[in-house]
């Protein structure tokens, strides 16, 4: 038998970038920044790790610019761990996101923990081989990222904190929109599909001080009425999946095992940790205590018997006490 | 169907699509708990990561039961993908991270076609099948030998990505993904 030619075949189509997430599912996305925490992360049964300079809690305490982590420690990590290396790139900033992928990178976070790049554009992710996951703190932000491209959408919560109000409040943002579509008219839809195009078209006013019509190109080549039409198709998926096409974690503040769990149970197919677990005194300990929590998310004996003697979890932060110009969640729209 | 982490809603609905169609009873139903394990006939281990469901397995004390049936010829057994990796008797790049089930006299090579940006769609012919199949292979493992009665149903150039040996089978794809139902179906059957 031939060997057959792998450059020849078809990759990045949606199935598999979708597919890709769908295998993180019940799962746990540890942030990481040495091969060594890599390594802790993948014995204590993560499914990813994120790859990172810093993890979110230092980023806001070191301030200035956050890009992209050194490639250096990207590749460590890839050549370390068997399991997916995930890295982030800034909002908007799709040249950070090539050389992620031509990295090797498994999946691209266009995150809001670094500063954003780009004031009117996310990336076309549509347009790389590998996957994108995104964040969001309601319905419209989630769609507008799904229909750029994005394979997983993540609740934004407010990285860095080790505080899950604001997850929660995101999480339960997009599934009370995703029920209240069930109730609504297709003309009710069409209209609420218009009102999710208008970042879009407040992103060309803005360039070119000129106002839209139905022919105005506003991402790409895409014009307004064709994107309203494509916004629109996804909401009525939405209404009938009553869930995201995409897989949905939840993200920003998850310190405890409980606080995975809670996150579970309100509907999401799986969590981020990111300072939760290496900000923790005995991260080993904490990193499979979270991992079996999401494993058994509703089973309370389960998630009272892994919470015991964990250690301290990281300090934390009251979500009122950080300034408004200081929230990561405002980044993006 | 063992749901602890991956593809778990998408067999589930395809299986149950299966039995719908099929004059067959059962039901395809999550597998959360051990005491869960008791009242199944066959057991889906999904794709997903092979050292995170091996953890929940060993700690859940599903790997034990699992492998006690296994002993006295008493389940059925199909693996997908990270499934595969568990349901071989060897692994190349062996790890003390995973614990597998040795159902099948396969060995089994992880990510072998490499990392995700080579992740790819194919039509592959199925033995036993009259037409090709569309296979999506995720960061997929290969079947890099095989012996005893363990049979190929399918390849992909040199590199085997189908078996099965009495009834377990082990393919490095996922099924689960696509509307195809053809190997939920065979499945079935063969239980």
């Amino acid at each position: 038998m031939k060997e057959f030619d792998l450059s020849k075949l078809r990759h990045g189509t949606d199935l598999i970038k979708r597919g890709f997430s769908k295998m993180q599912k019940g799962g746990v996305i540890m942030d990481v920044t040495t091969v060594e925490q890599a390594k802790i992360a993948e014995k204590s049964g993560a499914v990813a790790v994120m790859a990172l300079e810093r993890v979110p809690a230092d980023i806001r305490a070191y301030g200035g610019v956050a890009r992209m982590a050194d490639p250096t420690i990207i590749k460590e990590i890839i050549n370390t761990v068997s399991i997916p290396v995930m890295a982030k790139a800034r909002i908007g900033h799709f040249v950070e996101a090539q050389a992620l992928e031509a990295l090797g990178v498994d999946m691209i976070d266009e995150s809001e923990v670094l500063t954003p790049a780009d004031p009117f554009f996310h990336i076309d992710k549509r347009v790389f081989t590998i996957p994108f996951v995104c964040g969001c703190r309601n319905l419209g932000e989630a769609i507008r990222r799904i229909w750029e491209g994005a394979a997983m959408i993540r609740t934004k919560g407010e990285a860095g904190t080790g505080n899950i109000i604001e997850a929660i409040r995101h999480q339960r943002m997009v599934t009370r929109m995703t029920q209240a579509l069930k109730t609504m008219q297709m003309a009710q839809i069409r209209k609420l599909a218009d009102e999710y195009c208008q970042s879009y078209v407040t992103a060309f006013k803005t360039l070119t001080n000129q106002n839209v019509d139905e022919k105005t190109a506003l991402f790409g080549p895409t014009t307004y009425s064709q994107l309203k039409k494509e916004i629109n198709e996804i909401l009525i998926e939405i209404e009938k999946l009553q869930r995201l096409p995409v897989v949905n974690f939840a993200a920003g503040g998850v310190a405890t095992p409980a606080d995975a769990a809670i996150m579970m149970q309100l509907g999401s197919d799986g969590v981020f940790v990111g300072s939760g677990i290496f900000k923790s005194k005995n991260p080993e300990k904490r990193a499979k205590a979270i991992v079996e929590a999401v494993a058994h998310f509703d089973e309370p004996e389960m998630i009272a018997e892994v919470s015991k003697n964990l250690g301290d979890a990281m300090l934390g932060i009251d979500i009122s006490s950080i300034p408004k110009d200081q929230l990561l969640q405002e980044r993006g729209w | 169907m063992v749901s602890l982490q991956g593809a778990v809603s998408e067999h589930l609905s395809s299986m149950n699509r299966v039995f719908q169609k099929s004059e067959m009873k059962g039901q395809a139903v999550l597998v959360r708990q051990l005491r869960d394990i008791d009242a199944c006939d066959a057991l889906i281990i999904p794709g997903g990561e092979s050292t995170t469901i091996s953890r929940i397995l060993i700690n859940s004390g599903m790997y034990k039961v699992i492998r006690e049936r296994i002993m006295h010829d008493d389940i059925a057994l199909m693996g997908t993908c990270a499934g595969c990796v568990l349901l071989g008797k060897e692994l190349i790049d062996s790890t003390t991270d995973i614990k597998l089930l040795e159902a099948l006299d396969i060995q089994v090579e992880r990510n072998a076609f490499g990392r995700q940006k080579q992740s790819f769609e194919k039509q592959i012919d199925i033995k036993g099948f009259s037409t090709p199949y569309n296979a999506v292979f995720i960061r997929a493992p290969v079947i890099t030998r095989i012996w005893g009665s363990c049979e190929v149903l399918a390849s992909v150039g040199t590199k085997i990505v189908m078996a099965r040996q009495k009834n377990y089978l082990a393919m490095s794809f996922h099924p689960e993904l696509t509307s195809d139902l053809r190997i939920h179906q065979y499945f079935l059957e063969m239980i």
